[in-house]
C-alpha cells in the first residue's frame, strides 16, 4: 500500500490509534459517564427496561442514593471497615512477604533451575483461572476431605465452617487472596534484584560481607522503589477485586454472615443481586473516585517516567 | 599477637551458622507456605483420575468414571446443563476473539505510540498507562446498562460476542502499553537502514521490524487469549442462556451444585477446564516471565 505514504503525516498516527481510542471511548469513558449519571438516577428492576429503552419519564433525577451512602445505609460503616482490613492485609503480604519470598527464592537459593521451579509454583495461583482456584479452595477447607481442614483440626482449630464463621471466614479471604497477591510482588522484586550489577555483589562478597549481610544493605534499599510501586499498583487493583469473594461465597447473605462484604461485592449484590442499579453505581462511583484519586496522586508522586519503569505489565 | 591471626575454626562455625540460617529462611519463607499450593494441584490431578483419595492427595484406584462428562450431559436430578463441548466452543471462541481483538488494537497503538510523532503523544502514554493501572471492573454496572442500550444483553451469541468485545477492550490499554515496549527496542537505525536501503515504510515494517517484535505479538496475543479463557465476572453476570455460557461459568454453577457430593468429578472438570491455561504457561513462560520482567528488554 505505497499510498500509505503520501498520507499526511499528521493523520497517520491517529488512524494507528483509532481503533484503540475507539474501544476506550466506548468501554471505558462512556461507563465512566454513566456511573456517575446512574448515581443521580432512581433506576432499579422496576423501571430498568424502560430505562434502556428510553421511554420519556422512566427515571427522575435524585440525590437519595448519597443519602443512603453517606447514612441511610446501616451497613456501609461495617463495609467500609471490612474492606480496609481486606486491601491492607493482602497489601502487607503483597509487598512485605512476597519481599522475602523474593529474597530467599532468587538470592538465597542459588541452584538456579530449583529457584526457578520454586517462582513458577508461586505463580500458579495467578495464573489458575479464576473458578479452578476458587473450588481448589473450597476443597481445601472443605470438612469432609480437605487437607487444610483436616491439618487445622488436629491443631484443634476446627470451626464448622471456614467460609461461614468469623474471623476464620476474613481469615480465608486474605489467604485466598494473598495467595495471588503474593506472586505480583515476587515478579517485580525478582527482576529488580536480578537487575543488580553483579560486580556489586562480587565486590561486597571480596570484601569479606556475607549473604545475610548482602541482603541488608544491598538489595533492601536498591527495592525501595520497587515496594513503593507495588504498594501503589495493588492498592489499586484490590479496592476493586472481588471476584475471589464472589466465587467463594455467592450471594450478600453469604457474604454477610462470613463478614466478607467488601465494598465492590456490595456493589455488585446491590445491582445484581437486587436489582437497585442506581444504588450499585452509587457504591462503584466511591471506588472509582478512589481509583481516579490514587492514580493522579501516583503520577505526582512517581513522576510518569519512574512509574513506567518497574514493570509494564500486571499478570 | 595471636590475635592478629585469623581463627580458622571460628570463622568455618560462623559460616555454618550463616548456611543453616539462609536455609531456615527459605524453608519458612518459601517452601512451608507454598504446601497449601502443592496440596492443590496434586489433589486435583489425584482426585481427577482416582475413584478414592485418602488424605486427600494420595490417589487409590486408577478411574476415568470422573471424566465421563466428556462424553454424556451432566445431570444432578432435575437439573440438565448443557453438553461441555459447545461450551468449550463458547470459550474458545471468547478467549481466540480477545487474543485476536486485542493483538490487532495493541499492534497498531503500540507502533503509532513508539514510532510515530504527534501532538500530546507523552499525555496519550500517561493516559494509557492509567488506564492500565485503573481497576476497570468496578465499571461492571455501567456495562452492564451500556450492553443493554446497544442492545447486546439477554441475546444469546451475540451477548457472549458482547463480552468478548469488552473483554478485549478492558485488555487493549495494557496490550499497547507491551507493544510500544517492544517496538521501543528496534534500534531507529535498523529501520532507518531499511528505508535507506530502498523500502517503503510497509516493507520496512514487514520485513524488517515484524520479524523483531514477534515475540511482543505472541505475548500480547498468549496473555489475551488467557484472559479471555478465564473471564468469569462479566460472562457470569452479562450471559443468562446457559447454551452461550463459557466453561468458567457452567463449571461455577457445577460446583455449587456437586461440592461435597462428587470431588472427583469436580476435579476432573476443573482440570479439563485449566489444561490449556497450564499447556500455554509452561511453553511461553520464559517468554511471559521476560515481559513481566520489563517489557522493553524484550
Amino acid at each position: 500500500m505505497p499510498s500509505l505514504k503520501n498520507l499526511p503525516r499528521k493523520i497517520l498516527p491517529w488512524i494507528f490509534l483509532a481503533p484503540l481510542l475507539f474501544m476506550i471511548i466506548l468501554f471505558w469513558l462512556v461507563p465512566v459517564g454513566l456511573t456517575v449519571f446512574l448515581s443521580f438516577t432512581n433506576v432499579t428492576y422496576k423501571n430498568f427496561v424502560k430505562f434502556v429503552h428510553g421511554v420519556e419519564g422512566a427515571f427522575n433525577f435524585t440525590l437519595e442514593n448519597f443519602h443512603k451512602l453517606l447514612g441511610g445505609d446501616p451497613y456501609i460503616g461495617e463495609i467500609a471497615k471490612i474492606t480496609l482490613i481486606y486491601v491492607g492485609s493482602v497489601l502487607a503480604i503483597n509487598a512485605f512477604y512476597s519481599l522475602i519470598l523474593s529474597i530467599s527464592i532468587v538470592y538465597l537459593v542459588k541452584n538456579e533451575y530449583l529457584s526457578t521451579f520454586m517462582r513458577v509454583v508461586w505463580l500458579l495461583p495467578r495464573i489458575t483461572p479464576a473458578v479452578v482456584y476458587g473450588f481448589l479452595w473450597i476443597w481445601l477447607i472443605s470438612p469432609d476431605t480437605g487437607p487444610f481442614y483436616q491439618f487445622f483440626a488436629s491443631l484443634g482449630v476446627a470451626p464448622g465452617s471456614w467460609l461461614l464463621e468469623k474471623p476464620y471466614s476474613q481469615i480465608l479471604m486474605i489467604v485466598v487472596n494473598g495467595y495471588v497477591g503474593a506472586s505480583f510482588g515476587m515478579i517485580i522484586y525478582t527482576s529488580a534484584i536480578k537487575s543488580i550489577p553483579e560486580d556489586l555483589i562480587r565486590a561486597a562478597k571480596v570484601d569479606g560481607a556475607s549473604d545475610l549481610q548482602i541482603i541488608r544493605s544491598i538489595i533492601l534499599p536498591l527495592l525501595k522503589w520497587p515496594m513503593l510501586f507495588v504498594i501503589s499498583w495493588q492498592t489499586l487493583s484490590l479496592i476493586a477485586s472481588y471476584e475471589q469473594i464472589l466465587i467463594l461465597w455467592g450471594s450478600y447473605g453469604a457474604t454477610k454472615a462470613a463478614g466478607t462484604t467488601v465494598f465492590a461485592i456490595y456493589a455488585w449484590f446491590k445491582a445484581f443481586e437486587m436489582g437497585e442499579y442506581a444504588y450499585g453505581a452509587t457504591v462503584s462511583l466511591v471506588l472509582v473516585a478512589i481509583g481516579i484519586v490514587l492514580i493522579l496522586l501516583y503520577f505526582k508522586i512517581f513522576g510518569f517516567h519512574k512509574l513506567m519503569q518497574p514493570s509494564k505489565i500486571e499478570v | 599477637m595471636s590475635k592478629k591471626y585469623i581463627d580458622i575454626k571460628k570463622i568455618k562455625k560462623r559460616i555454618l551458622l550463616e548456611k543453616i540460617a539462609k536455609a531456615l529462611i527459605v524453608l519458612f519463607v518459601a517452601v512451608i507456605p507454598s504446601i497449601p499450593i502443592w496440596l492443590m494441584y496434586l489433589g486435583l490431578i489425584a482426585q481427577a483420575f482416582s475413584s478414592k483419595v485418602t488424605l486427600g492427595i494420595i490417589p487409590n484406584g486408577f478411574t476415568l468414571k470422573n471424566w465421563r462428562f466428556l462424553w454424556s450431559t451432566i445431570q444432578m436430578g432435575l437439573k440438565k446443563y448443557p453438553n461441555i463441548w459447545p461450551i468449550t466452543i463458547n470459550s474458545l471462541y471468547l478467549a481466540l476473539g480477545t487474543a485476536l481483538l486485542v493483538t490487532f488494537v495493541a499492534g497498531l497503538a503500540g507502533y503509532a505510540l513508539s514510532r510515530m510523532e504527534f501532538r500530546g503523544r507523552t499525555k496519550m502514554m500517561e493516559f494509557i498507562l492509567a488506564l492500565h493501572a485503573f481497576p476497570s471492573i468496578v465499571l461492571l454496572i455501567a456495562l452492564f446498562v451500556l450492553l443493554n442500550k446497544l442492545g447486546l444483553y439477554g441475546r444469546g451469541f451475540i451477548t457472549l460476542t458482547g463480552v468478548m468485545i469488552t473483554k478485549a477492550a478492558l485488555e487493549a490499554p495494557m496490550g499497547a502499553w507491551i507493544m510500544k515496549g517492544f517496538f521501543d527496542n528496534v534500534p531507529w537505525d535498523i529501520e532507518w537502514a531499511a528505508l535507506v536501503d530502498g523500502c517503503n515504510r510497509l516493507t520496512a515494517w514487514r520485513k524488517v521490524i515484524l520479524p523483531l517484535v514477534l515475540p511482543g505479538f505472541a505475548a500480547v496475543a498468549v496473555f489475551a487469549f488467557l484472559a479471555g479463557w478465564a473471564e468469569f465476572i462479566m460472562a457470569f453476570t452479562f450471559i443468562r442462556e446457559d447454551r452461550w455460557w463459557p466453561l468458567s461459568v457452567m463449571i461455577y454453577h457445577v460446583i455449587g451444585e456437586y461440592k461435597f457430593v462428587d470431588w472427583g468429578f469436580l476435579a476432573a472438570l476443573s482440570l479439563f477446564y485449566a489444561l490449556p491455561t497450564i499447556i500455554f504457561f509452561v511453553f511461553s513462560q520464559k517468554l511471559l516471565l521476560r515481559i513481566y520482567v520489563g517489557g522493553v528488554k524484550g
